[in-house]
């Protein structure tokens, strides 16, 4: 049985038409598109062709908008560091919790240089205090990053109106929409956002190739300098064949939006209510009602998530947890705490996230093979007896050292 | 996905002496629910001989916890306690063909639950001294608590002093940004700041042993893991010894084979415990070296 992939999320299977448009460039197209022969030239006009798939799909109102960059990371490091050195009268950025780390880590590295970071809070659900974030918001802040949807929970954030309200106060707006593009329809030229992150392999292009939106008129200040690609605003050679796959991918998915918002998306219900609805104590985490089509983040109570995938894994089922272990850190996903989600709780969360290839057999699978998995690991664990968990868990286990 | 032995895999997936164990007599709780792994290790101790008659666990934990709890059962059973108690957290890596840098807490947690349990059947209190912090060195499984420790009590001041004292650092290199910012917060504390051109302090000690001492210390240790390795139809002799470079010859069946650099990173984990400093084992076939030093 080929394996099933239910872990889009953290990357996707590059789409074969993808591949098929890449490989000329890889070959006959190879020139550098500054060159001033014909072997340059052709290429230039792939890109500029991608550039406008690209624009497409966010709803740009320019091509020039557009500017390619090497990954996600990339594009928040470039937006987060230009808004600062363009605007250096201003010290503050305000961001949320559950940020991935292409910003939070950014965000503390930039604490050392005497920047000020307000992180916004999220309650249970994942949801953001617009009373704290008005109050946040005043002539010191430089810049406000906000994701458009959360990797692990897919629970999106009130992005155009926060950058309505961060434009009014004269603050610049970059959202982070690595997860969002692709599977929400987007309108950036009836927004005030000004920055915003993509990432190609987050929708069926390769890895290694992002996009930084640049609203026009947006002060810029670019992070890597030397040569006139890209306007000046990210000097390199260009990515071609990256840059050509992403353009495919862009169209794409565009022409799968519809498919995404309902098929998927019933896929990804069917999935969640079959789980729950077979494992005791386990719900979903983030905001059921307002999230991505593809995502259900599950947290299975009193187990831990690297042993789930492991056990996933042998069946051939491919998903991705907030457990410590799984990334090697002390500490469960920081995504889960910030929602105040108990520690027993926390390392046991398991995000699966579809795509436009997931299959119905395969969440039929996935849903007989779930709850013989956790029933196998929670006889292991000493927080659980018989058919339940112990009385009082907590109580009847309580290690030394916590 | 984790670098996870056959054995470990083994041992996770079809788990030895999983669940509770009726009549257990002597039983230690330890573990972390914050950082996810805790287990709880049942013994049931014959009291007239103290022989560990029978062991059981339950996991809260990844793979590598629930396989280093399992290997752990195995291990113990049918020891006497004092026996028992000289399995080290090595002996329980060891016994799994060897755990990732950052699932070796795994084991440690094993070797307390022991001493928890032991304790527990008689009648005394166990008590921890054990203190985790993030991983910072992978290369030699070093994390923050131990760095900061180790700055604190011996006065140091640079990332060369940190690696002589914890040989963090010592490897790949990727990790010294990591340990100047730990330096620039302990030696605030102290009321200095951390400037980067510092001299590190004289060289590492080394228990003050003169070369002739250290030469036969290696001897011993290396003699001490011969008989394993004639086992397996290999064997290891000492070539050289250039300052923190030890060179060694590999051969018989061990030569070159996967399990090479394996063996070595584990002789070479022993030898630093043995002369108490970091030094680097390098066999003089080419290949090998770069796999037993580190693997970022
Ligand atoms: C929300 C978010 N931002 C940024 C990134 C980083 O993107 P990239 O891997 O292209 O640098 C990711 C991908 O993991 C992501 O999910
Ligand atoms: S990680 Fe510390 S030396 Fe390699």
């Amino acid at each position: 049985m080929e394996g099933i992939y239910f872990d889009n999320n953290a990357t996707t299977r590059v789409d074969p038409a993808v591949v098929e448009a890449m490989l000329p460039y890889f070959t006959e197209q190879f020139g550098n598109p500054s060159s001033m022969h014909s072997f340059g030239n052709k290429v230039g006009l792939a890109i500029k062709k991608a550039r406008m798939q690209v624009q497409e799909l966010l709803g740009a109102e320019h091509d020039s908008e557009i500017i390619f960059t090497s990954c996600g990371t990339e594009s928040d490091s470039t937006a987060l560091i230009s808004a600062l050195k363009a605007q250096p009268e201003r010290k503050e950025i305000i961001t949320t919790t559950v940020e991935h780390p292409a910003i939070l880590t950014l965000c503390t590295w930039l604490e050392k240089d005497g920047y000020k970071v307000h992180l916004l809070k999220v309650d249970g659900k994942g949801r953001l205090d617009m009373a704290e974030y008005k109050k946040l918001l005043t002539d010191q802040v430089a810049v406000v990053s906000v994701m458009w949807a959360n990797n692990e929970t897919g629970t999106f954030f009130p992005v155009v109106e926060m950058a309505e309200l961060a434009n009014a106060a004269g603050a610049m707006f970059h959202t982070d929409a690595v997860q969002a593009v692709g599977k929400v329809p987007l309108n950036l030229k009836d927004t005030k956002i000004d920055m915003l992150s993509v990432s190609g392999h987050k929708l069926h292009a390769p890895k290694g190739i992002g996009v930084l939106y640049l609203k026009r008129g947006t002060r810029f200040r670019p992070l890597l300098r030397g040569g006139h690609q890209e306007r000046g605003r990210r000097a390199g050679t260009e990515n071609t064949t990256s840059i050509v796959g992403l353009g495919k991918a862009a169209e794409m998915a565009m022409e799968a939006m519809h498919h995404e918002n309902t098929e998927v998306a019933r896929l990804r219900d069917k999935l969640e209510a079959g789980i729950l609805a077979k494992v005791p104590r386990s719900f979903v985490t983030g905001d059921p009602s307002n999230r991505l089509p593809n995502t259900s983040n599950i947290a299975f109570e009193f187990i831990e998530g690297e042993a789930i995938l492991l056990l996933l894994n042998k069946f051939g089922i491919a998903a991705s947890s907030g457990s410590a272990c799984t990334s090697g850190s002390l500490e469960p996903s920081h995504v889960m705490r910030a929602m105040g989600i108990p520690y027993t709780a926390a390392h046991g969360t398991v995000r699966f996230s579809l795509s436009r290839y997931s299959t119905e057999a395969e969440v039929d699978r996935v849903i007989a093979v779930v709850p013989e998995i956790i029933a196998q690991l929670r006889k292991l664990s000493p927080y659980w007896e018989g058919d339940g968990p112990a009385a009082e868990p907590e109580k009847a286990f309580a290690p030394t050292y916590a | 996905m984790w670098d996870y032995s056959d054995k470990v895999k083994e041992h996770f997936f079809e788990p030895r002496n999983a669940g509770v164990l009726e009549g257990a007599n002597g039983v230690g709780d330890v573990g972390s629910i914050s950082c996810g792994d805790a287990l709880r290790l049942m013994l049931k101790v014959e009291p007239e001989t103290d022989i560990i008659l029978d062991a059981h666990f339950q996991t809260f934990g990844c793979g590598s916890a629930i396989a280093s709890s399992s290997a752990l059962t195995e291990m113990i059973k049918g020891k006497t306690l004092d026996e028992a108690l000289k399995v080290s957290n090595q002996d329980i890596a060891d016994y799994l063909d060897g755990l990732p840098p950052e699932k070796m807490h795994c084991s440690v947690m094993g070797r307390e639950a022991l001493q928890a349990a032991v304790a527990n059947y008689r009648g005394e209190e166990w008590s921890d001294d054990h203190e985790e912090g993030a991983l910072v060195c992978k290369c030699f499984a070093i994390d923050a608590v131990m760095i900061e420790d180790t700055i604190r009590a011996n006065n140091l001041s640079s990332v060369q002093d940190v690696t002589n004292y914890t040989k963090a650092g010592g490897g790949c290199s990727s990790c010294h940004e990591g340990i100047e910012e730990i330096l620039v917060k302990v030696m605030s504390e102290r009321g200095e700041s951390f400037n980067p051109g510092a001299q590190p302090k004289e060289e590492a000690p080394k228990g003050g042993m003169t070369n002739l001492q250290r030469i036969k210390k290696i001897e011993a240790v290396l003699e001490s893991v011969r008989p394993q390795l004639k086992r397996d139809g290999g064997d290891i002799e000492l070539l050289d010894v250039d300052g923190k470079t030890i060179y060694v010859s590999m051969t018989g069946a061990c030569a070159g084979c996967q399990m090479e650099a394996l063996t070595l990173q584990g002789i070479q984990q022993k030898l630093m415990e043995e002369l108490k400093e970091f030094i680097k084992i390098v066999p003089t076939k080419a290949g090998a070296l770069s796999r037993a030093s580190c693997q970022p």
